[in-house]
């Protein structure tokens, strides 16, 4: 059967089946249910198979996003499956979690005519149609090369750096600061969105690879990068710290019982599991509370309609600039609205006020106009004078983002940095200033995305596999051990 | 998993314990800390690492059972093991010359004051232990502080043993004796952290404390353990837990502590009503 262009340009975009609005919001399953074999294939015959596909440009990892859909519409779900993972090692969540829209969606051809094919919903369903069969390929494993290699936090970039070492035939140690490996994969990103079964299966298939997982390590205290290198005998270092330094807004009453840091309270809820009965660690009570988010990223979505979810009687994101100008996913908007979740825009918080017993009783807030573009192309909001009002309000979650977290950096001076904290490396090859060492994701970029870290985690673990057969380093020197 | 060597009961409640951790009995400095996970599904709790023996491979934690993770764990003897023990975390204290150093632990507070009176006298200081507990069978460390400082002086509140009262009361008599001290370090419930700050504060001495916040990564990540010193956020579990008693908000630490309360008292009821049914 051929369908013409005009025929398929006819053709409707697939929606994703989900969990109704009134139902999801009391439980902590999955949103998105994912597409059906025939929903699947009806969506990939609906691309249109560029000849120079632009999103394949729109990835950052260049997936051959139209050979991909090409194999789905053919029902050759393995043979996709083939095809996306020699771009992408963590499909299953890249296709839940990446901002499609402006991405590999926002580049197709078809999102201005009509609507973009789902590329994020088909490549999770390859993913999860691959993982569900449970038997997948054996793992092409180069010759066992005897080099060592100290993969620094298990987030997205680190698992995926690890990975390519693996395969390369190198012994990978990936080392983690907390007790269970996935960084914001694990504590930050919800279940509802994504379910951490599919984060240990990928974790699981490392471990199949033979990669060591040391957790409860923190480098920098229990092992400096020196020691790992000189007294450790590792022979290189890939360091994929994250972005894990919560921010505060810095205005009066911020430490007051009953304000959290995003990373506090997702943790609570993800990491250590305090929304299931029986969990050991306490997370505020918040059944028919008012909560307020402050920020309009994933990790304030993510925090408010965790809120909603933990009994919340009023959940609301609270952000200083319009809907517009908002990072977070525009999915994640969406379902935050459907759920219930109120967003108060152009308002920004000015003070929080106690009881005597310290704990939130009130907000203070101002609205906002917007005025110039800043530097980041967004028009700034300037506060309205004499707009000022007090809301009464029970728990507050700041998600106004994340920086570097400093610990790793202190006992390294011989990382070079930048005034946000972030280490200086070279784009290419994540190579930073000290010789062996490597870096990749949200600590060299800042605060960004899931694809963009395993995409940098990727590029390094070409470069280390480069170093460790030939020895030399961006200086010049050639060092054999 | 990380294998409990052995037990030893110090006082009603409070338990020494020998784990095996070879790396962290390396790195450990007076003043780190642990966070430690008693089961797989436990909560994260923060305790200082009292004592190393780099040799044997192992560390000694001293434990006060308060609460549901404290309490499940005094039930761990020899032989068993604990989830997960991350470390060393937080800043060492900072060990100097200043003369004459005065340590205070209350209670089990001791346990975090011994590492580091050991380290004042290894940095020749002339060190004097106060140690506090609510009679004779809660003053707990005397005979390994014995060892460490030149003098040691046991507190009691109903005196039944040492000085009669609070170790306020003892540092205050040192003074008023007209003992010149240089540098005080106060470990403990928090009122009592508090009430050193005063004594020491008009006479100008330097008072340290270490402050002892609920935490959750211990790595800087969550910023649940922030405190307020000086008028500025800090996070104790990276930048202290040792901070400068003369500015330390007291106040919002305790109401911080107090944050789940309800939580802590409704799980320990779990906990009782389980041992009850058995
Ligand atoms: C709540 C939330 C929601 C998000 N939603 C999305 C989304 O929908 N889509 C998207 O693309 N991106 C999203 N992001 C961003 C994305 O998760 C990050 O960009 C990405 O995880 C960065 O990966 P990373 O590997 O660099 O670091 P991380 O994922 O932060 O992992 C770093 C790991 O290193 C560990 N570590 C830190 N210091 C040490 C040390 N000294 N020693 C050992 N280990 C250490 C940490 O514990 C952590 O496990 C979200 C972020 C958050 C916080
Ligand atoms: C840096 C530091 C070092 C410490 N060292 C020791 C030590 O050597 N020996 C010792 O017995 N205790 C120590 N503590 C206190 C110890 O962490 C708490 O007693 C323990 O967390 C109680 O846990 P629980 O589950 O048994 O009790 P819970 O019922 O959870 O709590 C009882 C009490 O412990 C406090 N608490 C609860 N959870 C935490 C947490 N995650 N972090 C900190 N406090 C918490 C609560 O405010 C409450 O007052 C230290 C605390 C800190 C911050
Ligand atoms: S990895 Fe992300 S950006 Fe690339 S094709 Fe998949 S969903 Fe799109
Ligand atoms: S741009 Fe759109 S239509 Fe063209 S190949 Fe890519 S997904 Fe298919
Ligand atoms: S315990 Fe999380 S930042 Fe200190």
């Amino acid at each position: 059967m051929t369908t013409t262009k005009r025929e398929k340009m006819r053709m409707v975009r697939v929606a994703m089946p989900e969990q109704q609005p009134s139902e999801r919001r009391w439980n902590f399953d999955e949103v998105n249910l994912g597409l059906s074999e025939a929903l699947a294939v009806a969506e990939a015959q609906r691309c249109l198979f560029c000849a120079n596909p632009p999103c394949v440009a729109g990835c950052p990892v260049n997936i051959s996003i139209d050979a991909f859909i090409a194999r789905v519409a053919e029902g050759d779900f393995s043979g996709a499956a083939a095809i996306i993972k020699s771009d992408n090692s963590l499909p299953a969540i890249c296709g839940r979690v990446c901002p499609q829209e402006e991405q590999c969606e926002g580049s197709c051809v078809l999102a201005n005519k009509q609507k973009p094919i789902a590329i994020g919903y088909l490549e999770r369903f390859v993913a999860d149609w691959e993982r569900n069969r449970g038997e997948t390929a054996p793992p092409q494993i180069a010759a066992p090369t005897g080099k060592r290699v100290a993969v620094v936090g298990s987030g997205p970039a680190g698992l995926a750096c690890a990975t390519d070492l693996a395969r390369a035939g190198h012994q990978v140690t990936v080392f983690e600061a907390l007790h269970s490996p996935g960084g914001v994969l694990v504590y930050g990103i919800p279940e509802f969105r994504l379910p951490k079964a599919i984060v240990a299966a990928e974790i699981d298939g490392l471990r199949d690879l033979g990669v060591t997982f040391e957790t409860n390590a923190v480098i920098g205290l229990i092992d400096t990068l020196d020691d790992l290198l000189d007294t450790e005998g590792f022979d290189a270092v890939f360091v994929g710290v994250g972005a894990g330094l919560p921010r505060f807004m810095g205005i009066p009453g911020e430490n007051l019982v009953g304000v959290y840091s995003a990373n506090e309270f997702l943790t609570r809820v993800n990491l250590m599991k305090a929304y299931a009965p029986g969990a050991d660690t306490p997370v505020f009570d918040l059944y028919q509370k008012r909560v307020a988010v402050f920020g309009g990223g994933n990790t304030a979505m993510d925090s408010v309609r965790t809120a909603l979810r933990l009994g919340a009687a009023w959940a609301g994101i609270v952000y200083r600039r319009s809907e517009e100008e908002m990072p977070a996913r525009i999915e994640e908007v969406h379902h935050a609205r459907d759920e219930g979740v109120d967003i108060v825009t152009l308002t920004a918080p000015l003070a929080f006020t106690g009881d005597e017993q310290g704990s939130l009783t009130s907000m203070r807030l101002q609205k906002m106009a917007l005025g110039e573009p800043d530097d980041s192309g967004r028009r700034r909001p300037v506060p309205i004078e004499g707009s000022e009002y007090e809301v009464p309000v029970d728990v507050v979650v700041v998600a106004i983002g994340n920086q570097p977290n400093p610990l790793l950096m202190k006992t390294s001076p011989d990382l070079t940095h930048t005034r946000w904290g972030t280490v200086v490396v070279d784009p290419e090859t994540g190579r930073t200033a000290k010789r062996g060492v490597f870096a990749g994701g949200d600590i060299v970029t800042g605060g960004a995305t899931v694809i963009l870290a395993m995409g940098a985690g990727r590029r390094a673990a070409a470069a280390i596999d480069d170093y460790l057969s030939t020895g030399e380093w961006w200086d010049g020197t050639t060092q054999t051990r | 998993m990380t294998e409990i060597v052995a037990t030893e009961l110090l006082a009603p409640g409070i338990t020494s314990y020998v784990l095996a951790a070879p790396k962290i009995a390396r790195r450990a400095r007076p003043g780190q800390f642990v966070i430690l996970r008693a089961t797989g599904d436990g909560e994260r709790i923060p305790i200082t690492i009292a004592d190393t023996d780099p040799d044997a491979g192992t560390i000694r934690i001293i434990v006060q059972a308060i609460g549901k993770t404290t309490t499940v764990m005094a039930g761990l003897g020899a032989g068993g093991h604990l989830s997960d023990v991350a470390g060393p975390l937080g800043m060492p204290s900072d060990i100097r010359l200043v003369g004459t150093a005065v340590t205070i632990g209350g209670g089990v507070g001791t346990a975090i004051a011994f590492p580091v009176t050991r380290a004042l006298k290894a940095a020749c200081n002339e060190v004097i232990a106060i140690v506090g507990g609510r009679s004779r069978e809660y003053v707990i460390l005397e005979d390994e502080l014995a060892t460490a400082a030149d003098e040691v002086y046991p507190c009691t509140d109903d005196g039944s043993y040492g000085y009669p009262g609070f170790v306020t009361g003892k540092l205050q008599e040192l003074i008023d004796q007209g003992r010149h001290l240089d540098f005080v370090l106060a470990v403990g419930p928090v009122p009592m952290m508090r009430a050193v700050a005063e004594v020491t504060r008009p006479h100008g001495i330097e008072t340290v404390v270490s402050l002892n916040p609920i935490m959750v990564d211990g790595t800087g990540m969550c910023g649940g353990c922030r405190v307020e010193v000086g008028g500025t956020t800090r996070f104790a579990c990276v930048d202290g837990p040792e901070f400068d008693a003369h500015l330390v908000d007291f106040a919002l630490l305790e109401r911080r502590n107090r944050a789940y309360r309800w939580w802590e008292n409704w799980r320990m009821r779990e906990l009782t009503d389980a041992g009850e049914r058995q």
